[in-house]
């Protein structure tokens, strides 16, 4: 598995007084197993760019492969595409529309055309990813609580057994539990499974502890792309594009503006309380 | 395609138009549809052109993006005037195979034409010139008579209002909601009329319940900003009728004073 | 009696069957006591389902209580001929910035509730254009708000709410949808309305970096008050914040986990400057010469 971003272009309104770039020449290709983060404030473009990887949005200039074929090229099957990268929007929740859960769930794999025994498999399977039993089977997706309905709809696109799996703020608008649990999920598909994962996230401190590579956006162009420590070290610019870094790179930094010997690439609490503690050791020792 | 409708649409342009109240331009959209109804003959169309033409040119809004709106209305046009010119009994003027044109026939729709594309530029030009807000504003006060005959004139106008402010977030969900289940594999383009309407549930269920809980919201909104309906309700922009108010009711009477003058005399 | 007390407060949603027989009961709230000052600001924290946004719409009457009263200034939300002058003391801002803006344009939405109070049209004009500019969306009165971004919504509807005058704003989950800068801009814009107008704020999130500046927090957990004290006093009970399913800052969380590992820091460290304080001396540096001092706070 592969997807290949080849100078893509992509221009909302073509031809009216109100076009406008939402993309402009991005390139990137990512690897079956990463685990990627996508940033960037609002109307950057990162919405934008990933309805291009799984052909909802044609570029209006440039290539999308994916497996080193080009998804609009000929004769494409976009729809058998869309079954192997799957894209959960923001607020999928907003997409249930089935008597229950179940049979939601049994929408996408149902649209593939496979038999009831496959489907029913996939849709099991794709429940218990996301951690929920048999008891919510025949409920009512509407009746389930907020963290709960957005698994329901994480499922629906699992049960398609996508190789990669696209995520637009999966956590927006839960509890910190409802978030922790939604976040454990993805790690667990990325760990566990080898699942290729994309994940747009306001949230630096989850990008700090879950991407391996991170792709900074701002104003429909790639301005960083990298690991999350090495994209972080640059805090001062990305503040200058309304961004920030995680709270705990700018302790460190601090602490090194004061001569605190401390490497100058933690970013989560794990690592800042294991480099404090050691600058404190060395200097007890002393 | 959504786009390309005018009508609904306005043009933020100052001119004198604009300033007019919003009430004197339904009444001259009235006289002018009432006009149209009232022209018999040759004399009279010339006379609401020039008014079209008048007005138009007092609105500052360009004539290509006025007529853009008689695309919408482009298919009925076409209906009604084959209707009227194949279908018109009297003098033979054509006949190709079974279709016969005749001089009645070619009048009425010629007649019928210039009436259809006045009317959608005479009711573009007041919802160009007007907001939205204006124009419920406007309809409310105008027809603030039939309170007394118990019609919710207030509820109505705020429903306009309410309905104008949530179209374009509604679209925006529709559109959303259509690519989550695409990402879904749903299909909504193939299949025939049947299968098509199938594939409209995926889409139409979250639509409504969506809608739903934001009228649930919304209401829950306006009660706690302290909304009881019209009674007690004052305006941050209540209508008021200007000098030049009253010139363009008095060049709306004179005008419709011109064609029913035509209509007894010609 | 401060401006907000509610007394034994109980809540049930109760669903019913077709014929009207109770079918669940569910206790969203349960034997509440609170009394919130005047003037202050105060946070709710809880998960989802705690009972916080319940208990806000108890707040400006749009639920009931089961059982117990809830007094506004002194009023009783239950006595029917004191509901406006409620709603008009205690203003609310809700969830979703599309749900709540009734206007097709920002300042006409603002005018809104001082139409619907009856106050003549000069001074509903003095009133938008004062909301307006408290908020710092005066540049964008004549927009649609379909074209505004979320934090800026949100600032309309406080606007919204400012215009008819209140004494208290309630906020429930304001920020939940919204990006980091939509976020930051709403939290000061309340922060700077509790402080300049000295409107009392009662702030509902789940965003524990909202809270740091609260004269008081509370958190609900099961429809009851299981928590209540300043930040400080909450954030120094790491471990039994998590067990209510509840986050606390990372810079709290790193000083908890230097203090449990023996370094003498003290307890409730809430923002970077206070941890640069009492980690720059342990660590053999100063703390003198600091600079940004003011940024950290909102980061």
């Amino acid at each position: 598995m592969s997807i290949r971003v080849e100078h893509l272009h992509y221009i909302y309104g073509e031809g009216t007084a109100f076009s406008q770039y939402a993309l402009k020449d991005v390139n990137f290709t990512i690897e079956q197993g990463e685990f990627v983060g996508l940033i960037g404030h609002t109307g950057s473009g990162k919405s934008t760019l990933i309805q291009h990887l799984n052909g909802l949005l044609k570029p209006t200039k440039g290539t999308v492969y994916y497996n080193d074929e080009d998804i609009f090229g000929d004769g494409y099957d976009r729809k058998s595409l869309r079954s192997k990268v799957g894209l959960v929007f923001q607020y999928p929740e907003y997409q249930l529309f089935e008597v229950d859960v179940f049979t939601d769930v049994c929408f996408g794999p149902k649209n593939l055309g496979l038999d009831k025994d496959e489907i029913e498999r996939r849709a099991r399977k794709a429940l218990e990813l996301v951690g929920l039993d048999e008891s919510f089977y025949r409920q009512s997706p509407f009746e389930l609580s907020g963290g709960q309905k957005r698994r329901a709809a994480i499922a629906g696109v699992l049960a398609m057994e996508p190789e990669v799996l696209i995520l637009d703020e999966p956590t927006a608008g839960l509890d910190p539990k409802g978030r922790d649990e939604i976040l454990g999920t993805i790690s667990a598909l990325h760990r566990e499974r080898g699942m290729t994962i994309i994940l747009v996230s306001h949230s630096m401190e989850d990008m700090a502890r879950y991407a391996q590579r991170l792709i900074v956006m701002n104003h429909g162009e790639k301005i960083f792309d990298d690991v999350p420590k090495e994209v972080f070290k640059h805090y001062k610019e990305l503040e200058k594009i309304g961004l920030a870094a995680p709270q705990i790179t700018y302790v460190v930094h601090e602490l090194r503006e004061h001569g605190v010997k401390i490497a100058d690439d933690l970013t989560t609490v794990e690592e800042a309380r294991d480099g404090i503690l050691e600058a404190y050791a060395n200097l007890q020792k002393h | 395609m959504l786009r390309e409708i005018t009508i609904g649409q306005y043009y933020p342009v100052d001119s004198a138009v604009h300033r007019l109240d919003p009430r004197t331009k339904l009444f001259g959209t009235l006289v002018f549809i009432i006009s149209l109804f009232v022209a018999d003959n040759i004399w009279a169309y010339a006379l609401a052109t020039l008014w079209l033409a008048f007005v138009i040119r007092l609105t500052k809004v360009p004539f290509s993006f006025m007529v853009r709106g008689l695309k919408a209305v482009l298919f009925l046009l076409l209906i009604s005037v084959s209707f009227n010119l194949f279908l018109t009994e009297g003098r033979v003027l054509v006949q190709i195979w079974i279709f016969r044109i005749t001089w009645e026939g070619l009048r009425t729709a010629v007649f019928m034409a210039v009436r259809l594309i006045y009317l959608v530029l005479g009711s573009t030009i007041m919802t160009l010139t007007t907001t939205p807000n204006e124009l419920t504003d406007g309809l409310e006060k105008s027809l603030g008579f039939l309170e007394k005959l118990h019609v919710p004139v207030h509820e109505i106008s705020m429903m306009m209002s309410i309905a104008l402010r949530f179209i374009p977030i509604l679209v925006e969900e529709t559109d959303k909601i259509m690519k989550a289940q695409m990402a879904r594999g749903a299909d909504f383009d193939s299949g025939n009329l049947i299968q098509k309407a199938k594939a409209m549930v995926p889409l139409l269920v979250p639509l409504f319940i969506s809608a739903f809980r934001r009228a649930t919201d919304l209401a829950m909104a306006m009660e706690a900003r302290c909304y009881r309906g019209g009674d007690g309700r004052t305006k941050m922009k209540p209508l008021h009728y200007a000098g030049r108010d009253r010139a363009a009711y008095g060049l709306e009477l004179l005008y419709l004073a011109g064609m029913i003058g035509i209509r007894c005399l010609l | 009696m401060g401006i907000i007390k509610a007394s034994k407060l109980i809540f049930d949603y109760i669903r019913r069957d077709e014929e009207d027989n109770i079918e669940e009961v569910n206790r969203a709230i349960d034997d509440m006591d609170v009394d919130i000052k005047k003037g202050d600001f105060v946070a709710i924290l809880g998960h989802n389902g705690s009972g916080k946004s319940t208990f806000a719409k108890q707040i400006n009457g749009i639920l009931l209580p089961t059982e117990g009263t809830v007094w506004i200034s002194g009023m009783d939300t239950q006595d029917s001929s004191h509901i406006w002058d409620i709603r008009k003391t205690a203003g609310m801002v809700f969830q979703n910035p599309d749900n709540q803006i009734i206007g097709n344009i920002v300042e006409e939405d603002v005018g809104f509730g001082p139409e619907n109070l009856g106050v003549p049209t000069e001074e509903i004009w003095k009133r938008v254009d004062e909301s307006l500019e408290a908020v710092g969306m005066t540049a964008y009165r004549l927009k649609s708000p379909n074209k505004l971004s979320g934090g800026q919504k949100q600032r309309v509807a406080i606007a919204g709410v400012m215009a008819m005058r209140p004494q208290c704003i309630v906020l429930d989950e304001p920020t939940a949808m919204l990006d980091p800068n939509g976020r930051k801009d709403v939290i000061r814009t309340v922060r700077a309305l509790n402080r300049r107008e000295g409107i009392t704020v009662l702030l509902i999130t789940h965003y524990m970096e909202e809270v740091v500046h609260a004269d008081r927090v509370i958190v609900m957990d099961d429809g009851k008050i299981v928590m209540d004290g300043t930040p400080r006093e909450i954030f120094s009970q790491v471990d039994r914040l998590k067990a209510y399913r509840l986050d606390v800052p990372q810079v709290t969380e790193l000083a908890y986990e230097l203090r449990k590992a023996g370094m003498d820091l003290p307890e409730g460290i809430l923002t970077r400057k206070e941890l640069m304080d009492n980690l720059l001396p342990l660590l053999g540096c100063g703390s003198q010469e600091r600079k940004d001092e003011n940024h950290v706070d909102q980061s």
